[in-house]
């Protein structure tokens, strides 16, 4: 079988976290299917990359220098990616969902005429028998993602078309550097014959990279709200609440799309997933395109005045009522007995 | 300089706010207690078009949306705030397609609407979230694309330039037409109805509208040509069947399934001072929290 590809996104010079995770699942999905796992990273100044790249595993490494291939730009990154998955056909190729890999992949995909599936929760290998023509395919890659605002989860698959494409949001895999010896295969890409033969009339002016000023991925305690919590104001309290816990706050999409947090703070399969040790998820209803992100931490407190709503079903304690009640009482009991 | 601009839309259900009767008892989405919308993202590539018709003289906003024969609703939406004319693209052979098969459909329209210039769309469309169809029309087209835009910066007979709002940061690009740009949620929102339009385009109509309709009504519309809604099937544009629909598309769903949380034994508690307090002890005792 063909090999199992990862598009490496480089920012700033460094390699994403999001693409060390694929990395990390890739090599997973290359035991399972013993074959190779191979990556792509396209930028300028990239001397040394490779170390890390094949300490996750990586066994051929496929790089592209070039001044105009830094910083991201869509026509260059995507004909250097389209060249070489048409040369080495690829059987599955993983991007992440950032905002360049979900500019690139789509692009890729089209030019290659290849399925793609965004923001994938799960991916594992199995079979799959078309029931229309009996035709059976073996080892396709299920590409498992929540899907309609999170109320159903859909596995995808594109059996008939290679590469099996697909995007993963940063966090929603784990990162495991797999041998620090381990030795991979290096592949310089002729960058300057592809670029001389397209034109990018896209020129980048300006650009602003803000050091994330807001990151809850890695938080041990979340205090986080849904749309239930009502109100920019009423967030307030669960600032106040995560500042004494020494917690951070998140958000469902339905809280940020009202506007009450910043979108950073989204957890989800739209947002970051996150592993706490604590949970405090108030007002949150439990859309699967919300639990999907936190239904991994270690323990799980529900408020919601709906003593029926799904997320009930995951909690560790569920407590009914208003949260106007109830945080302050939580708080009253820390100030009291903690100092 | 004349300037013509399509705005590409799509009518989805609003997922946003699912509540208890959204699921069917056999776990399947019931689509007819969702409210069919204006995909948000989609409304704000719509006013990056308007402002554009407001600024600069001869320009002509054109909405495109592919769907069910009720998605007309949206071309009248667009109307009532400054379109120029909408396009329904229905066919039952589009049904069933994944983004590659749309962007084909969509590409293929877009074609019949030479000489355009700029191609604007929301980023992605709540009811699927893959941001993929903007960049596969711009490669079928052989554009290059700006995603994620949260501005259209200025515009003239040679460029554009656009800032984009990146999850790290944002970034201004200068380029040349045509081209398609994709609108993040962070841009402007979309005016709302203008009461003269509302007027003038209430009773804007596609042809299968006009089916239910009496002879006096269809007498009515035929002497204001402009409340005729365009409808295109498969036979009014240039397409490759196998392309279209499920066969055009690549991904297949091999299952669905709704969610079932595996209910966890859940301590049940109400907001009683004596409820909390213990809450809290069992917490600070396990070293969660303190």
């Amino acid at each position: 079988m063909n090999n199992i590809f990862v598009y490496c996104e480089i920012e700033e010079g460094e390699i994403a976290d999001v693409s060390l995770e694929l990395l990390t699942k890739g090599r997973k999905l290359a035991n399972e299917m013993k074959c190779k796992l191979e990556a792509i990273a396209i930028g300028d100044n990239l001397a040394g990359i490779e170390k890390e790249i094949f300490s996750y595993g990586v066994d051929v490494l496929h790089l592209a220098e070039h001044p105009d291939l830094s910083p991201y730009s869509t026509i260059p990154h995507s004909t250097v990616v389209t060249n070489v998955f048409k040369e080495e056909k690829p059987d599955v190729a993983l991007f992440g969902a950032t905002s360049a890999g979900r500019d690139l992949a789509p692009r890729v995909a089209s030019s290659l005429k290849c399925g793609l599936t965004a923001d994938c929760t799960g991916l594992e290998f199995g079979d799959h028998t078309d029931n229309k023509t009996g035709k059976t395919y073996k080892n396709i890659l299920y590409q498992i993602r929540p899907a309609f605002g999170g109320n159903i989860i859909a596995t995808i698959i594109n059996p008939e078309t290679k590469p099996q494409m697909a995007t993963v949001r940063e966090g929603v895999m784990n990162r495991e550097i797999f041998n620090n010896k381990h030795k991979g295969e290096l592949k310089n890409i002729d960058a300057n014959s592809i670029l001389e033969k397209i034109d990018n009339p896209v020129q980048i002016i300006e650009r602003h990279i803000e050091e994330r000023k807001i990151n809850i991925k890695n938080s041990h305690i979340i205090v986080s709200g849904g749309y239930g919590v009502g109100s920019k104001e009423n967030f307030n309290l669960l600032f106040e609440l995560a500042e004494i816990l020494g917690a951070d706050v998140g958000a469902s999409r339905a809280a940020v799309d009202a506007g009450f947090v910043e979108h950073l703070r989204q957890v989800g399969q739209t947002g970051v997933t996150v592993r706490p040790k604590l949970y405090i998820a108030c007002g949150i209803s439990g859309a699967v395109q919300h639990t999907a992100g936190m239904k991994e931490a270690a323990k799980i407190i529900s408020i919601n005045s709906d003593a029926n709503a799904p997320i009930n079903q995951l909690a560790d304690y569920s407590i009914h009522g208003n949260i106007e009640d109830i945080i302050p009482k939580m708080i009253k009991y820390y100030k009291k007995n903690i100092k | 300089m004349s300037l013509r601009i399509i705005v590409l839309a799509k009518q989805v259900p609003d997922t946003r706010n699912v509540g208890k009767d959204a699921m069917k008892s056999d776990g399947t989405v019931n689509r007819g207690a969702l409210p069919a919308i204006f995909n948000p993202e989609d409304l704000q590539a719509l006013e990056q078009a308007l402002k554009i018709k407001d600024d600069m003289d001869d320009v002509e906003v054109i909405l495109l949306t592919m769907g069910p024969p009720r998605a007309a609703e949206i071309i009248r939406e667009a109307l009532y705030r400054g379109a120029d004319k909408g396009y329904l693209l229905t066919d039952r052979k589009f049904a069933g397609s994944d983004t590659l098969a749309t962007s084909y459909t969509l590409a293929m329209a877009i074609k019949k609407l030479e000489p355009y210039h700029l191609i604007i769309a929301g980023r992605q469309a709540i009811d699927g979230d893959t941001a993929q169809v903007g960049p596969q029309i711009a490669d079928k087209l052989g554009f290059p694309q700006v995603t994620y835009s949260e501005n259209i910066e200025s515009i003239s007979n040679e460029h554009i330039e656009i800032l984009r709002r990146l999850e790290s940061g944002v970034e201004l690009v200068k380029t040349t037409m045509p081209l398609l740009v994709t609108v993040h949620g962070s841009a402007a929102q979309c005016r709302p109805r203008n009461a003269k339009l509302l007027m003038k385009y209430k009773h804007a109509v596609t042809v299968s509208e006009l089916q239910d309709q009496t002879e006096d009504y269809t007498e009515f519309i035929d002497t204001k040509p402009y409340l005729r809604i365009d409808e295109w099937g498969v036979n009014e544009i240039d397409v490759d069947e196998d392309m279209l629909g499920l066969s055009g598309s690549p991904t297949k769903v091999k299952k669905i399934e709704s969610v079932v949380f595996s209910a966890k034994e859940s301590v049940q508690l109400t907001d009683n001072d004596k409820d909390i307090d213990y809450l809290m002890k069992e917490l600070i005792d396990s070293h969660v929290i303190g």
